[in-house]
């Protein structure tokens, strides 16, 4: 392994907020249920279709996360429990089955069927799990069926995808020749993929495969020579079950900005023993380009105050890209929860003393918000306008989900979705 | 279990949450979990709302759930209570909550606050959102009245003041119900009527405790407020104005009745709505000249298709069969609490009216009935711009558009200027069809421009949309249908080269006629914005007629057994 590559180093590094205090609340959470995964991840995974089985709070739900109604035939759709339904398990079964059938003769394009568990099917103890076993014997090959959950007593927002690429990995086909191979883990647009694939190809990496696929049938192959490269940092679980089947993790911060991509990037260059020198005429184009890109907005978000309501997960890596990278001081940095497995890279590039905090209690996070009075305050969508109303300006934190701001080429990007609300604020003078 | 897409209403605590949204020193606990927290957005974004709703949820977890999730709650309403000093708590639980059973209402109750409880029992899996807003506010008021009510008041005196009635039943995230309270105020203020309580919107619950001082109850949505108002007419013998002012027509029957109810003369104000006289003078409301003007002759006999809550889709239809002079011809609601005021008004149309919480049925009967224009909720907004219709937005459910920053009230004469223009300008405009059908040989005015104003509907080829739109209707009627369809002319295209390639004449399914090449050009002479429905009835027509190939002859066949 060359040891000039920037890689994460468990016994050498340390340091940052790796062992830093962390401030625990649990109270009121604003947080989304993890069902709101399913408006990225059917549109990643174009043959998948996503049925809810729960209330109209669900469908209500995932129709305002939405945004806009987006109002095609959507490839999800909820199963709405009835009053009739709660009656009895056997009917809730057949009732099951018939809406099942009833989806699969309306969309027969459909090549994997997940069954999401919500908060009402949980707690009625419905067993998504033997219904999917149980559909799956009807209809694979045409159609697998899975299951998993995302119910807001159990994930948050993001950790619905988590759950969903879980339910997914007992049905990873296997890599028996223990053959090295790369796995990207979580959730990338299309063409942040695709700039990736042309770097791994230029750095020798491969074979290169992406968890979630473009399409769900293409299940990548796991096994012990599996490495792990994970480009979101709310898989925590899906990675306990792979390497379960396996497969080694490579400990790295996030794609995000450009030094990021390049720990992440070297994270995978050192397992394949890419020389140094190769790495570095690789990446050295790409990555002056982000910095150029990142250049411009530098100046904007330099010594400006930023504060971290607990969202997508994405609350260390941005932190950790808005310090080292723009040179923003991290206020307060919340998270939903803290999984050490999938962040110990970024903890430890944390500048020391970061405020960190985890679980919610909204009122008090925001007296400590409003005491603070940051430049910038990263939240969702609920608390948004009423925290502008104080003065204060924001960023929806939804919108750093949906985007792609992953890689060198999107550095600039990433930037700007926090200048622009600086910028918005400087124009206006009504 | 309903298969849902997409649904027209929420669960019965977002209508709570309306209500408390809507009011002053109002706090609701919400016995929920986290993800329940997604309905803050609502208010925030469509609304755009500055502050957060007045809600405190529980966000209980699963890990909670073997253990006191009771004592949560507790612990919600006093930190609540301490924290925003309300005058008057709601309290209550979203669908799973309910399943878990911890009576939160019950446990507030038994906690010895000072300020009045209300518990609401929202049953989440029958019941929904308008349901909810319409028990909550029914409850509050009751609540708050309680004492009151058993006092077996006399009606007020009304000597030496002005006649003054509530407004009952505005709420945050209905339809323009901000600018509509405005224009109902202004309306009885022109005949010498004032307004006592407005609510729920705008009022705090002091406000409630002195509804029975009012002459009567103005039930402005009866989804909201039908309840409430007949709970007050039983208990406080106050009477309630029942008439709806959206309409010209309606806002007249408005005035008439307030005049009837408080027994006071509004022939100031009605003497001067002249119906049936062409001028700009015959009413206050520009709507009734604009609609005699020549240009709107182009109206006549619009084919519309009306779809959204109940009080919205009785009013419009009144005003599209006889304000406006469209053909009404076909009308529903996803309000099963007013189906049968909506079959009534359907039955005097002479249509069947559909009620339903399914849009996928809404979907088919709009493309079924060929329909020039939909007035519905932002669900057949997306319905139309998929079929290619022009559509106004008439009824919740809203989305951020529907909260215009900009006056627009529907109710009373300003809200009858604001219908027209917003029901009209999306149709194309009278004279420029005329002008597009004259010029329609000249390059500018090409198959391939759109109207200037249909800045909504995207420029595509109508050849496309035609076979497009073929795909979303069997879609929703559950045929399966290929991932990439071809479009009719090139069906008919492969049908032509097998037939020349083969040389046997061409076999065609009955059922599906194919153009041929000349029925096709002939078609395209045909301005592109009529070029839908021609094609489609020259289809129904040559399958009833068994024709397998459509030629000039079929096209003009069906033209002249379908009239225009």
């Amino acid at each position: 392994m060359s040891t000039a590559l920037p890689v994460y180093d468990a016994g050498a590094t340390g340091g940052g907020c790796t062992d830093a205090p962390v401030l625990r609340e649990r109270g009121q959470r604003e947080v989304f249920c993890g069902l709101t995964g399913i408006v990225w991840l059917h549109r990643k995974m174009q043959d998948a279709f996503f049925l809810v089985v729960g209330s109209r709070t669900c469908a209500h739900l995932l129709q305002s996360a939405a945004g806009v109604m987006v109002f095609a035939g959507p490839r999800f759709a909820t199963a709405i429990l009835q009053e009739r339904d709660l009656a009895g398990m056997a009917d809730c079964n057949t009732e099951l089955d018939r809406v099942v059938a009833e989806l699969l003769a309306r969309r027969p394009e459909i090549s994997t069927l997940f069954l999401v568990g919500s908060c009402p099917s949980e707690v009625i103890k419905l067993d998504l799990v033997t219904a999917a076993e149980r559909l799956n014997r009807e209809n694979f090959p045409r159609v697998r069926v899975l299951s998993y959950s995302g119910s807001g007593i159990e994930t948050t927002f993001t950790q619905g995808e988590d759950q969903c690429l879980k339910a997914m990995v007992p049905h990873l086909p296997e890599a028996i020749d223990g053959a090295r191979r790369l796995m990207v883990v979580g959730t990338l647009a299309d063409v942040i993929e695709d700039q990736f694939s042309r770097l791994f190809a230029q750095l020798g990496i491969g074979p290169v495969s992406y968890f979630p696929a473009r399409r769900a049938s293409a299940l990548p192959p796991v096994g012990p020579g599996t490495q792990l490269l994970l480009a979101q940092p709310f898989v925590g679980e899906t990675v306990r079950a792979l390497q379960a089947r396996g497969a080694t993790l490579l400990q790295a911060p996030y794609p995000l900005g450009a030094d990021g991509t390049t720990r992440w990037l070297a994270a995978a260059a050192a397992a394949w023993d890419v020389p140094a020198e190769h790495f570095r005429r690789v990446t050295e184009p790409a990555q002056a380009r982000a910095t150029t890109s990142l250049q411009r907005y530098r100046g904007a978000l330099d010594g400006k105050r930023i504060f971290f309501f607990p969202d997508s997960q994405l609350e260390l890596p941005l932190a950790r890209f808005l310090s080292r990278e723009c040179g923003m001081q991290l206020v307060e940095v919340g998270t939903p929860y803290l999984d050490r497995l999938v962040t110990v890279a970024e903890l430890a590039l944390l500048p020391e003393g970061t405020m960190l905090s985890e679980g919610q209690d909204v009122e008090k996070q925001l007296a400590r918000c409003e005491a603070a009075r940051p430049d910038l305050t990263v939240c969702g969508l609920g608390l948004a306008n009423p925290l502008e109303a104080r003065g204060l300006r924001t960023k929806w934190s939804i919108e750093l989900v949906f985007s792609p701001i992953q890689g060198y080429d999107q550095a600039g990007d990433l930037a700007e979705l926090f200048v622009r609300p600086l910028d918005r604020s400087a124009r206006l003078t009504v | 279990m309903q298969l849902t897409l997409w649904t027209y209403e929420g669960p019965p605590h977002v209508g709570a949450m309306r209500i408390a949204t809507s009011m002053r020193d109002v706090h609701y606990v919400l016995h929920a979990p986290q993800g329940d927290t997604y309905a803050d957005l609502l208010f925030t974004m469509i609304e755009r709302q500055d502050k957060r709703p007045p809600v405190t949820y529980t966000t209980f977890q699963a890990r909670d759930l073997g253990g006191d999730t009771a004592n949560i709650v507790t612990r919600a309403v006093q930190d609540a209570v301490d924290r925003f000093k309300p005058k008057a708590l709601l309290v209550g639980e979203s669908c799973t909550a309910e399943l878990i059973q911890d009576n939160p209402g019950s446990l507030a109750m038994g906690m010895g606050l000072s300020i009045p409880i209300v518990p609401l029992e929202l049953p989440s899996y029958s019941k929904k959102e308008n349901w909810g807003a319409a028990e909550t506010f029914y409850q509050l008021v009751r609540t708050l009245l309680l004492e009151r009510s058993k006092m077996k008041e006399a009606r007020p005196s009304r000597e030496g003041r002005r006649p003054r009635v509530n407004l009952l039943g505005g709420t945050i995230l209905g339809f323009r119900c901000r600018d509509d309270i405005a224009e109902v105020t202004k309306l009885l203020a022109s005949v010498g009527v004032d307004v006592h309580v407005s609510a729920p919107l705008g009022a705090e619950p002091d406000d409630l405790r002195r509804l029975p001082d009012a002459d009567a109850n103005v039930c402005l949505y009866p989804e909201i407020a039908l309840t409430t108002c007949s709970w007050l007419q039983r208990t406080f013998q106050m009477p309630t104005i029942t008439t709806v002012p959206i309409g010209v027509g309606a806002t007249r029957d408005f005035i008439a009745e307030v005049g009837r109810v408080l027994n006071i003369d509004v022939s100031a104000v009605l003497g001067g709505e002249v119906p049936g006289q062409a001028s700009l003078s015959s009413s206050q409301s520009r709507m009734p000249w604009y609609s005699r003007s020549v240009d709107a002759t182009y109206l006549t006999g619009k084919r519309v298709y009306i779809f959204g809550d109940g009080t919205h889709v009785v009013s419009a239809a009144r005003i599209a069969s006889e304000e406006l002079g469209f053909k009404v011809v076909g009308l529903g609601t996803y309000s099963r609490e007013m189906a049968r005021e909506v079959k009534a008004c359907a039955e005097k149309y002479g249509v069947t009216a559909l009620i339903t919480d399914d849009y996928l049925d809404v979907e088919r009967t709009v493309a079924e009935l060929q329909v020039e224009l939909v007035l519905g909720t932002q669900m057949e907004r997306h319905i139309a711009k998929r079929l290619g219709v022009p559509c106004a937005v008439i009824s919740t459910p809203i989305h951020v558009q529907d909260v215009p920053a900009r006056y627009s009230p529907q109710m009373g004469f300003e809200g009858a200027n604001v219908i027209f223009d917003a029901w009209v300008h999306p149709l194309m405009m009278g004279l420029e069809e005329h002008l597009l059908q004259m010029f329609r040989e000249d390059f500018e005015f090409g198959d391939g421009a759109t109207p200037s104003h249909l800045h909504s509907v995207a420029p595509v080829k109508p050849e496309a949309s035609s076979s497009a739109m073929a795909v979303e209707l069997t879609s929703a009627v559950s045929i399966p249908v290929l991932a990439e369809p071809a479009s009719a002319p090139e069906l008919a295209r492969t049908a032509t080269t097998v037939a020349e390639a083969s040389g046997a004449p061409v076999v065609v399914e009955v059922g599906a006629p194919v153009w041929s090449p000349d029925g096709e050009k002939e078609l395209g002479k045909i301005p592109f914005f009529v070029r839908g429905k021609a094609r489609r009835n020259t289809e129904k027509y040559a399958v009833a007629q068994g024709i397998a190939l459509i030629t000039t002859e079929t096209l003009y066949e069906a033209k002249a057994h379908y009239g225009r």
